[in-house]
């Protein structure tokens, strides 16, 4: 079929939308492509290396495959093969990137582009109605075809068996297919692109927590919970145990059903309305929304309950999953060194309560990150314009998002200790010493989470079109380096670029001034330095 | 008279393109200055420099008496602006955006309520609907609504009716008339001509990046040609005046351009001819803004 056999239908110009979808594109979708990839393929190469024998394995999936935390983590483990073991650890996790992928992808093409207006201009050229949600579609259908084609291959490199290889893939990327049409369904509901990706990605969390519920809760429990959602799926078609093809005709019936009704709102619908109306808001502006600080705060709150949330959630799981970690990496020595160097010691709990704090510690540096980078986005979108036009300084502006960076990224880590605190402290009986050890441990993070978001602040001061790359580039090397660094024997002074290369690894080691007292007022300092430039740089470049 | 703002030999460049080559322009105390120019012709630039937000290369601006660069705090106290480009905040309404503007231009150019209210109703506009769901012309409302209901001195509009429809935008000449009664300065950037032809107390003209010409629209016409239309009882012969162009005869029928010099000399031959009808026109501000930008499409010297 060729797409001028379109022309004058509604469908007319989806071949010219596609092809710019995948020009605007096309650093991010090999980015994501490549990222899940590679995730799955080192993974489960190094699952190999880390459980090398089926003894191993059968420990493992004997311990692991009964952690209640792990299960609501991960999912149900069916088998303790290779493939089964990587298939539990990665599955879930991988069908979620793959259907995030597409959330944005579908999104970013449909709504988004109608509400920026893109999409009127060219729906005044020879495009028709339906152009852009087809084509939003048929990329999205085209990457998730490509992530198959790859992952099938790097899990059969890897060594895995070809079926399961096969199966594995597939129910990664038929999820990803489903969210697809989701998100498709989302963008017509809502009336804007924020909304419509709250909604797609509310159900991704829904189906996240009905899966997790439904595994936790065991043979006896809601265990049919996880058939209701998208991600049980990709475990239920057990894939190198028993390979139950037939499971992929969930996926697939949800993908076609929620296409179609998408097409039917798309229809019936006004081009920029939704058929969730937006709530009015306010007439007049409340007494908080009274200068830059109240705008920001305004701007970013949204974003920092979902991080919150996201933390609270994760976190009490890690925790819970503390008791019993022992014996779940009984079988690998080369694990148990592993958590011993990242968390910097040998007590296998501390080590592995330590770990899960440095992860804390990036994840708030991330959101830290974001927070920052508000500034870029504000001032590529034009809001900078308005509001460096009034009696607004530059200063006060830069400072108002970096002290939402700040008191957020405080926040995030404080829930990260308070949560894996009574997630560990609940199962063992001593809540109350175990959230104080472990408040403190995450707290530490955060010199070194804010000295990463300061160099995302020197940057939009003085390199404001590289600085969303580059801030990301700095967060990426810093994960890198936290969870690879050692293991790639990477020499000290690389080691020592990173922050949380001298984040004191709490709980466990004794506190003094000489190990936390003087890294974190160093720390500190050096986030410090790195605002005070950018604001500097920022005070003397050109806006816009 | 003192003027509000003063540009002299104003450039910049960003990387090779020079925006603004030599750029003066000087913007009275107490009047509606329309500042033309077509698209690309470095409005926006100077406005950006006159805000202090971009950076100037070389040459003099000053903005209220201060220096738009170094004292831009202090100077935003005193006006309201109104991008070319409105890009307001997805979440917030047009009536918090409102508010939060004229907070943010603090106590001196605070937001009248009444006011407030009364340009809200007069420019119809739902101010408890979130910006995302405002059209382009929506989005202009607000921030016009916003710049028009502060009390500052001076009001940057750039390109402020783009996006308005007729009605809007005869609301939005109405409010202007009522700043100038008000005694404030405007600075009206636009490309619209019979805007600026009816707001205007003066023009100028740019063109890349340089001031092409400026005044009154009194002064400008004053320099360019009336166009003269006349039905003679017998044929006249314009021939070796100086001063005349375009001569078109049909007959008794006559049409011509005249310099503002050879006009009486042209009036006596039509009348020693008899005049049967006759309409002399001013030049419109398009024609006077076409005349300058022709030129530089067809070369120097061209005629339009």
């Amino acid at each position: 079929m060729t797409f001028s056999a379109l022309a004058g239908t509604p469908l007319a110009g989806t071949g010219a939308l596609a092809r710019l979808a995948f020009r605007r594109d096309r650093i991010m979708l090999p980015a994501w492509v490549y990222v899940i990839t590679a995730a799955i393929a080192s993974n489960s190469y190094s699952l190999n290396k880390l459980y090398p024998t089926a003894a191993a394995r059968a420990e493992l999936a004997a311990s692991g495959g009964h952690n209640p935390a792990l299960v609501f983590l991960y999912g149900r483990m069916w088998g303790d093969s290779l493939g089964a073991v990587s298939a539990w650890r990665y599955g879930v996790w991988a069908a979620i990137f793959a259907s995030l992928m597409s959330i944005f992808l579908v999104i970013r093409h449909t709504r988004a582009d109608e509400e920026a207006g893109r999409l009127e201009l060219v729906g005044s050229a020879a495009v028709g109605r339906l152009a852009a949600l087809t084509a939003a579609l048929l990329v999205a259908a085209a990457a998730n075809v490509l992530l198959t084609v790859l992952l099938i291959l790097v899990l059969v490199l890897v060594g895995l068996p070809v079926a399961g290889s096969v199966a594995f893939a597939l129910v990664i990327t038929t999820c990803g297919l489903a969210f697809a049409a989701i998100a498709a369904l989302a963008a017509q509901l809502a009336a804007g692109a924020r909304a419509a990706r709250g909604i797609a990605l509310g159900v991704l969390g829904a189906a996240y927590l009905l899966r997790a519920v439904g595994d936790a809760s065991g043979e006896s429990g809601v265990s049919w919970l996880t058939w209701l959602s998208p991600l049980g799926w990709t475990e239920m078609a057990r894939p190198y145990t028993e390979d139950r093809w037939w499971v992929l005709v969930l996926p697939l019936a949800l993908t076609a059903a929620a296409t179609a009704a998408a097409y039917v709102l798309a229809v019936i619908r006004d081009h920029g309305a939704g058929l969730l109306p937006d709530r009015p808001g306010r007439a007049t502006a409340s007494a908080w929304l009274r200068g830059p600080f109240g705008l920001a705060w305004r701007l970013q709150r949204g974003t920092l309950y979902g991080w919150m949330a996201g933390f609270a959630f994760t976190f009490a799981a890690s925790g819970a999953a503390a008791k019993g970690i022992g014996s779940l990496l009984g079988g690998s020595t080369q694990l148990r060194n592993a958590f011993a160097r990242l968390g910097g010691q040998t007590a296998i709990t501390n080590a592995y309560l330590a770990a899960i704090m440095s992860l804390a510690g990036l994840a708030a540096a991330a959101y830290a990150t974001s927070a920052v980078l508000r500034l870029r986005t504000e001032e590529t979108d034009g809001q900078a314009e308005t509001l460096l036009a009034t009696a607004t300084s530059r200063t006060r502006w830069g400072l108002s998002h970096i002290a939402i960076a700040v008191l957020g990224t405080a926040v995030l880590l404080a829930v990260a200790g308070l949560a894996a605190g009574l997630g560990y402290g609940l199962r063992t009986g001593s809540a109350g010493p175990e959230v104080a050890k472990l408040l403190g441990a995450a707290m530490v993070q955060l010199p070194a989470s804010l000295a990463v978001a300061g160099a995302a602040v020197v940057l939009f001061g003085l390199a404001p079109r590289a600085s969303v790359a580059g801030a990301w580039t700095v967060v990426g090397v810093m994960v890198l380096i936290a969870l690879f660094g050692q293991v790639l024997r990477l020499s000290q002074w690389v080691l020592d670029v990173s922050p949380f290369t001298h984040v004191p690894k709490l709980p466990g080691v004794a506190v003094t001034v000489h190990t936390t007292g003087a890294p974190l007022l160093w720390l500190g300092l050096a986030a410090l330095a790195l605002a005070v430039t950018g604001l500097a740089g920022l005070r003397r470049r050109d806006i816009g | 008279m003192t003027n509000a703002i003063e540009v002299r030999a104003l450039r910049k460049s960003f990387g090779r393109t020079q925006a603004l080559d030599g750029l003066d322009l000087d913007v009275r105390s107490g009047e509606v200055h329309a500042f033309l120019g077509p698209n690309g012709a470095g409005k926006t630039t100077t406005i950006r420099i006159l805000l202090g937000l971009l950076r100037k290369n070389g040459g003099e601006a000053s903005l209220l008496g201060g220096d738009p660069w170094r004292d831009a705090t202090t100077l935003h106290t005193r006006l309201a602006y109104v991008p070319g480009d409105v890009t307001l905040w997805p979440g917030l309404t047009g009536g918090e955006i409102i508010d939060l503007l004229g907070r943010l231009r603090g106590s001196r150019s605070a937001v009248d309520p009444k006011r407030r209210d009364a340009l809200i109703e007069r420019f119809a506009l739902d101010p408890a609907k979130k910006a995302r769901a405002y059209s382009k012309g929506n989005r202009q409302k607000v921030a016009l609504i916003a710049a028009l209901a502060s009390d500052a001195e001076l009001l940057i509009l750039d390109e402020p009716t783009a996006g308005l429809d007729p009605l809007m935008e005869a609301v939005f000449r109405e409010c202007v008339d009522d700043e100038r009664q008000r005694g404030r300065t405007v600075l009206l950037s636009s490309h619209i001509l019979a805007e600026a032809e009816a707001l205007a107390d003066r023009v100028t003209i740019i063109r890349d990046g340089r001031t092409a010409e400026t005044g009154t629209l009194a002064e400008m016409r004053h320099l360019t040609r009336t166009t003269v239309d006349a039905e003679l009882a017998r044929p006249a012969v314009l021939d070796g005046l100086p001063g005349v162009h375009a001569v078109e005869v049909n007959g008794t029928h006559l049409r011509c351009e005249v310099d503002h010099t050879a006009l009486n000399d042209v009036l006596t031959r039509l009348t020693a001819a008899g005049v049967v009808a006759l309409t002399c026109r001013p030049p419109t501000l398009e024609e006077l803004f076409l005349r300058h930008y022709s030129a530089e499409r067809t070369g120097p010297g061209a005629r339009p």
